[in-house]
């Protein structure tokens, strides 16, 4: 499990860091799109150049970068497989029995990888170099037009910002009560699947209640504290663009439009 | 004088209903209360769990509004919708529960959350932070998460929250009852500071009587009601109304109301004591001897007390007891995080005994605690049980668990089954015994720690604090162990419900033979208690040997950041003014008997 880093926030300062939320966010969606825009090898040239270049410049290591896809090198794996595997055409390359590889299989088997490993590795570059909170304050300004649609955006970036915070508190909860119980005479690794199934009640129930208390205690504060709602309310580190931000726009326009040209234009 | 908040006739009731939504009883939290606090005061609200103190905060800050009657805060009714967020602002709060009311991730958004909400500008909003958190020093720790935090510096940072809102006034809601002594300090210290300082009012809501000796004036509540008040000195000579309502004497007026009753001191004399150092100060003036001479020796003497049967060479010899045989505990041992937990300790637990092991917060007595019953192997060093190696082969963790009980802090937090009954039973059923027996030893268990049997069927949840407290216990108790281990067992109780249970676990200990092992950074309550005393510091052992032996080396006590009984210090400062005390003694009531002395040396 300590493996993942996907999602993780790697603590370094690097020009990538220091961009607005939204502008990290917007480049993700736009990389990914551009990803399928036609299966033209320039393409995933540029698109590769591009992404060593992000990766170089944001300061996160390659090493912590495959460490994350290690775990989903499988899936990565398999779905290239399953496409060489499937995908039929006229020119076959490969026949034995039941398997049959055709041009269009390899075709469709290396695109899909490319795909995938570049989106994913594309993606996780926002979230290793944006803190979650200000992904959060990024999504909610970004979707703050929902508003008017009657979607509580404000809310919801709350409720994910109050999450983050609480993870760490619940989880060494967690640890406790475990201990607890277990020098109450629980054995985890001990019976059936049931019957582990059956010792989590004592584990969840206290976790549980300990966590509707929280809660309970927490809106009490946050309304002590002249919480009312995202009406009126001011920002400590409001998202303001920068220079750099505007910079960073115009390389992404020139990248989407080239990307399309290049796909248009073969 | 204008008054900031005016309480008329204040009462609040409301309705517990049942599953069904059936009327089932209607409780009256306030009863009729009339107050009023001045700009500028430090008032202090007292009163046992479940008294209405905290219902009474909740209606300062409008977070509850009154059935009857009305309350008035800065000129604004609290039952008018739309002043709300003003009262909010002129009175804020600090909570119970120093994780529950932290919102940011980081100290400084959170300090930031209250100005946001009320809309301060952005560059006013850094202002404030830096000037609150600047107040209550906590300026270093702004970009930190508050996870990384003490709970004495996470209440800090509670505190700067409320004074960005630039309040009138601050409601501390029983803020101290979750710290250990070292963090009560920081806050008493704090609130008094901006009183002084700030001008800010405060509202100070606690149990522990020792907090409100600098009080301007105390509030004594019970049963929804307020039946007291008045300066601090005048409530404390009130002792019979002080225990019907569960409360204490702080431990300096019971010595003051003893010295004052045997006529050692007059009330002239104690009108400006405020602490032990004044009171120590009185009585070495009163026979004629410079307090000068009484200053607290940092005690070098590095022959430390250990029990006499810790004969090394018998290590493996011991059928009894536990035997820690310099023993480590390095948690992350290898990696970069890695931490000491207890470092080459050796100790003996004899059965029988009554041992607390005190130290501060990060002492490593948590760490030993858990080695007791195999929750923690050592990293270097072996733990014998009854003469067997815990390590070994064929030795059975789950005998050691059962023999052991260990009862974390806070254990009520780990209650689950829906009634008393089932949730006492688990420990034993999850032993090789059969239902029937299962009950027989829960039954005997809640028996045990005195509680009636018509408690059986009820909800954990409906009891009070200190059932809940007991119940817990009882679920360790009904494993039948031959020790019982418990962390800070009084934490967060109020001091009826603290005596109550510690007289239980002593009795415990006479009656039934079992070993009471406590882990404690209360002194005041391990002196009146424990036989035995292990002090930790920094993961190692200092002292180790009988109550009377370890408490009177106040030196080294205080060097590990410990707070020295009250009556420990005094008799240090007067044995070494040359007047020949019985140190060997800890209990209050045989200090006061030993005070008596004084008479003969004025």
């Amino acid at each position: 499990m300590r493996d993942i880093t996907i999602g993780q926030f790697y603590n370094v300062d690097s020009p990538v860091h220091r961009l607005d939320p939204r502008v990290k966010i917007i480049f993700a969606m736009i990389f990914v799109v551009s990803l399928f825009l036609g299966k033209n090898p320039f393409l995933f040239l540029i698109a590769f150049a591009v992404l060593a270049v992000y990766i170089k410049i944001s300061n996160v290591p390659l090493k912590f970068i495959f460490r994350g896809m290690k775990t989903l090198s499988l899936i990565i794996l398999l779905s290239g497989l399953l496409n060489l595997f499937t995908v039929k055409g006229v020119n076959v390359v490969f026949e034995w029995g039941m398997i049959r590889i055709t041009e269009n299989g390899i075709h469709a088997a290396i695109y899909t990888t490319l795909r995938l490993g570049f989106m994913i590795v594309g993606s996780s570059m926002m979230t290793y170099t944006t803190t979650p909170n200000s992904l959060t304050d990024g999504l909610e300004k970004m979707l703050g037009w929902m508003k008017k649609l009657g979607v509580p955006v404000h809310e919801f970036a709350m409720i994910m910002s109050i999450a983050l915070r609480f993870v760490p508190v619940l989880v060494e909860e967690l640890d406790k009560i475990m201990k607890a119980q277990m020098a109450r005479g629980i054995d985890f690794n001990e019976g059936n699947l049931f019957v582990r199934l059956r010792k989590l009640i004592p584990i969840l129930v206290p976790l549980i209640v300990s966590a509707m208390k929280r809660s309970e205690e927490l809106a009490m504060a946050m309304d002590a504290r002249c919480y009312h709602g995202g009406e009126g309310r001011t920002k400590m580190k409001p998202l303001v663009y920068q220079r750099r931000d505007y910079i960073a726009y115009a390389l992404i326009f020139v990248y989407l439009i080239g990307m399309v040209v290049l796909a248009v234009s073969f | 004088m204008k008054k900031l908040i005016d309480i008329k006739n204040l009462t609040f009731e409301y309705f517990r209903r049942d599953s069904e939504g059936n009327l089932e009883e209607m409780i009256e939290a306030l009863k009729d209360v009339s107050v009023d606090v001045k700009p500028g005061e430090f008032v202090a609200i007292v009163g046992r769990n479940g008294s209405g103190k905290s219902t009474l905060a909740k209606h300062i800050n409008a977070l509850l509004v009154p059935s009857e009657g009305e309350i008035i805060v800065d000129g604004l009714d609290t039952a008018e919708e739309e002043e709300r967020l003003s009262i909010r602002k002129t009175a804020g709060m600090v909570f119970q529960n120093p994780d529950n009311q932290i919102v940011g991730n980081l100290v400084e958004e959170d300090v930031a959350f209250g100005p946001e909400n009320l809309g301060v500008s952005t560059a006013e909003i850094w202002n404030r932070v830096e000037e609150s958190l600047e107040t209550v020093e906590m300026k270093q720790y702004r970009s930190v998460s508050p996870n990384h935090l003490s709970g004495g510096q996470k209440q800090r940072v509670a505190i700067a929250g409320v004074l960005a809102m630039e309040p009138k006034c601050i409601i501390f809601d029983e803020a101290t009852s979750m710290l250990d002594l070292q963090g009560r300090d920081q806050i008493i210290f704090a609130a008094r500071q901006l009183q002084k300082e700030n001008g800010i009012t405060i509202l100070f809501i606690t149990h522990h009587m020792e907090e409100v000796i600098w009080a301007d004036r105390v509030f004594v509540m019970d049963k929804g009601a307020v039946v007291a008040q008045g300066t601090p000195k005048h409530i404390f000579e009130q002792k019979d109304l002080l225990k019907k309502c569960g409360l204490e004497v702080p431990i300096l007026y019971q010595y003051i109301n003893f010295l004052l009753g045997q006529e050692i001191v007059t009330k002239d004399e104690v009108s400006e004591v405020y602490g032990e150092e004044d009171l120590s100060a009185l009585l070495c003036n009163k026979i004629k001897k410079a307090i000068e001479n009484c200053a607290i020796d940092e005690d070098k003497n590095q022959d430390l007390l250990y029990a006499e049967n810790e004969d090394e060479k018998n290590v493996k010899e011991v059928r009894k007891g536990i035997l820690l045989n310099h023993v480590d505990y390095i948690y992350n041992k290898g990696f970069a995080n890695e931490r000491i937990g207890i470092r080459d300790v050796t100790l003996q637990i004899n059965k029988g005994e009554f041992v607390a092991i005190i130290g501060v917060t990060g002492s490593g007595k948590s760490t030993l605690m858990q080695m007791l019953n195999g929750l923690y192997f050592p990293t270097k060093g072996n733990v014998y049980f009854e003469g067997r190696d815990i390590t070994e082969k064929d030795f059975s963790i789950k005998h050691l668990r059962q023999k052991v009980g260990l009862v974390f802090q806070n254990p009520e937090n780990q209650l689950f089954a829906e009634t008393v009954e089932k949730d006492v039973c688990f420990g034993p059923e999850n032993m090789d015994i059969s239902k029937v027996e299962a009950q027989k030893r829960a039954y005997e268990a809640i028996r045990l720690v005195g509680l009636p049997d018509t408690i059986y069927d009820l909800s954990p949840l409906q009891l009070s604090g200190g059932q809940k407290r007991r119940v817990a216990i009882a679920g360790v108790l009904a494993m039948q162990p031959d020790y019982l281990v418990l962390d800070e067992p009084t934490a967060g109780l109020d001091p009826d419900a603290a005596k109550e249970l510690l007289d239980l676990l002593k009795q415990l200990q006479v009656e039934t033979a079992i070993t009471v092992i406590m882990v404690s950074h209360n002194l005041e309550e391990v002196a009146e208690y424990a036989d035995r005393v292990v002090v930790l510091k920094e993961g190692r052992k200092m002292l180790d040997g009988r109550t009377g032996d370890v408490l009177q080396r106040v030196g080294i006590l205080e060097q590990a950041g410990l707070l020295v009984p009250i009556g420990m210090k005094m008799m240090y400062k007067l044995q070494k003014a040359g007047i020949p005390m019985d140190m060997q003694i800890a209990k209050r009531m045989d200090i006061c008997a030993e005070l008596m002395k004084l008479k003969e040396y004025m």
